[in-house]
């Protein structure tokens, strides 16, 4: 006879079959993406055998390099700079006693994950064509300042969740044994805080990478990032490079994510 | 006596404002001299942390003056306070070697490698932890990270050590090999130590003063000795060690008990006050002895070293005597019996409050 137990939620009927089917939909697309990017047939029709050309072709387009280029710069530059800036307002806003008004200095720092994307790429798109008529500029720097806006949230909360989680009588102890206040954060705050700026670095750096919709309205003519030039892709035809080049991604982004967990899992 | 290297005057610390603020220090003054072990003893919320915290700087006082060598130190950051903290959680840097854990304050100052490495070897070694010198924080034992808190402090030779409870983490065993070497280390360092503890046996075996503190205030000041033989009222008498405490009235002669009984005391103050005496002052004489108090035995607690007899005076009054164990174990003592009870001469003490 089986023992009797405490009620759980897990043992209700189709408990089992409903996660499977969720796991299922979410993964089931991604695994045929990266299988059919290994496909020697030019449609996703048949399977044809395994072969590597698909990647070989990717890497031999211009327009994808090109693309892949100007990803990476994007991000990589929009990632550090909004570090930077979360670092800043992650100190401002857990060093000090809580002020009037810092759920809306909370509110507003998040704001990029509350408010519709489709109206912040309006919004710069109307900003970014004035200043690109009074200027005459139209290089990746309207990108990379867009990204870091919208990035910052997303390196802003693990750096705070990790100074959040840091001894305060360490600063105390630094500052008794002689250190004045800019040597207290250079010395002490800073190193244990690394782990929490790096994985918010990484988030930021996938978080602009994979973006289409603000960058798709701000872009310049001709200047594509990866997934813009995907979505350009998709409107003439199909081809295998695309899930080559998405498969590409997402192992890129797999590894910065992996990345992340790790720092944050790791103990300050 | 020489000039005091620490003192307070009048400082006092308010938390809060308007009718809701709590002093948690109030109006304290004292005077520390070089190359003392000064204790600071209470109960948790006497505020002997805050006042420790107000020495190193960590807090800034409401009121009154710090004084370190006759300067004004009171409105100093803590970093230009010549003064070091042990921290009741050690707050030893876990990003840092052990070694540069106590080369950290001399590095901040700016001094040459050379002088750096020379200080972290001597101190490593006057706490005997040279092997562990290359060691993360996180690979020691509670009596390292504590030895290697006590050496990150001393290396920029202080002209004060702050010591927040820094035992209370520690095993009794551990807590015990501590103390001598917290005692050892003052003395071969002759640097002046501010102790503070909640642990009164603790102070009592290694202070050369003790500040006993309850409410925010000093209550007394005075060696190990004075406070536990003198205590000046019945707060600093409950605190350290055992104490009975009598209701009498105090007349010419003595003070006479609820039970019509004169102990001898001197100091006579006149009406009501309080007898304090320690139950290992205590004589159990035969019933009819004169001068001994009639009380009956209630109870018998065995201890090894000594027995606690608890007993009842004539009206009840509940008196409690620390009897040595003889070699057999047994003090012929039984529940129900009748004895007499005689202070030794000079262990009572009359206490207003």
């Amino acid at each position: 006879m089986a023992k009797p137990r405490a009620f759980h939620v897990a043992d209700l009927p189709g408990v089992g079959p409903t996660a499977l089917f969720v796991f299922a939909g979410l993964y089931a697309p991604i695994l045929t993406l990266v299988i059919y990017s290994f496909n020697a047939a030019p449609s996703v029709a048949t399977w044809d055998g395994f072969t590597f050309d698909w990647y070989v072709k990717a890497w031999n387009n211009d327009a994808v390099m090109n693309a892949a280029a100007n990803s990476l710069i994007v991000a990589t530059l929009a990632a550090i700079l909004s570090t930077g800036l979360a670092t800043l307002a992650a100190l401002g806003t857990t060093r000090r006693p809580a002020f009037f008004g810092i759920t809306a200095i909370y509110a507003a720092i998040n704001q990029p994950l509350m408010v519709p994307e489709i109206v912040t790429a309006v919004a710069l798109l109307i900003v970014v064509a004035a200043i690109k008529a009074a200027t005459g500029y139209a290089g990746l720097g309207y990108l990379v300042v867009a990204h870091t806006a919208f990035c910052i949230p997303f390196a802003y909360l693990p750096i705070r969740a990790r100074l959040e989680g840091m001894d305060l009588t360490l600063e105390t102890a630094a500052a008794d044994l002689y250190a004045s206040p800019w040597q207290s954060f250079r010395f002490v705050t800073l190193p244990q805080l690394a782990p929490g700026i790096l994985a918010g670095w990484m988030l930021a750096f996938v978080t602009s990478l994979d973006d289409v919709v603000i960058t798709e309205f701000i872009k310049s003519p001709g200047q594509d990032t990866l997934p813009t030039y995907m979505l350009g892709q998709l409107r003439r035809a199909m081809t295998p490079d695309i899930n080559a080049l998405s498969a590409a991604l997402l192992g890129l982004t797999l590894v910065l994510l992996s990345g992340f967990f790790l720092l944050s899992r790791r103990k300050s | 006596m020489a000039a005091p290297v620490i003192s307070a005057r009048n400082l006092v610390k308010a938390f809060g404002t308007g009718d809701f603020a709590v002093r948690a220090l109030d109006t304290v003054s004292l005077d520390i001299q070089q190359g003392e072990f000064f204790t600071l003893l209470g109960p948790s919320g006497c505020g002997k942390t805050t006042l420790l915290r107000l020495f190193a700087g960590f807090e800034m006082p409401s009121a009154g003056t710090i004084l370190l060598d006759g300067q004004d130190v009171t409105v100093l950051p803590p970093n230009r306070r010549p003064i070091n903290t042990v921290f009741q959680s050690y707050a030893l840097f876990p990003h840092l070697t052990v070694a540069e854990n106590v080369g950290f304050a001399l590095k901040m100052q700016g001094k040459p490698r050379a002088e750096i490495d020379e200080t972290v070897a001597k101190m490593l070694a006057l706490v005997r932890l040279e092997a562990m010198a290359g060691r993360k924080i996180t690979q020691l034992s509670g009596g390292q990270q504590q030895r290697v808190a006590l050496a990150r402090a001393l290396a920029p030779h202080p002209k004060v050590l702050l010591l927040d409870e820094p035992l209370s983490a520690l095993d009794l065993k551990l807590r015990k090999e501590m103390q001598i070497e917290l005692k050892r280390l003052q003395h071969e360092t002759g640097i002046t130590f501010i102790f503070v503890t909640h642990d009164q046996e603790e102070a009592l075996t290694m202070s050369d003063r003790i500040a006993v503190m309850s409410a925010g205030k000093v209550q007394q000041v005075g060696t190990p000795k004075e406070i536990y033989t003198h205590p000046i009222n019945r707060f600093v008498a409950a605190f350290i060690g055992e104490t009975n405490f009598l209701d009498a009235v105090g007349e010419t002669g003595g003070a006479r008990l609820t039970t019509g009984d004169l102990i001898p005391v001197e100091g006579v103050l006149h009406g009501p006050v309080t007898v304090a005496i320690r139950p290992e002052q205590l004589r159990l004489v035969a019933p009819a002895t004169a001068g001994a108090i009639a009380a009956t035995v209630r109870d018998l607690v065995y201890f090894g070293t000594d027995t606690h007899c608890h007993m009842a005076l004539v009206d009840g009054t509940a008196l409690t005597a620390r009897l040595q164990s003889p070699a057999s174990g047994d003090i012929g003592l039984s529940i129900g019996d009748r004895v007499g009870v005689l202070p030794m001469p000079g262990a009572a003490q009359m206490l207003r409050d």
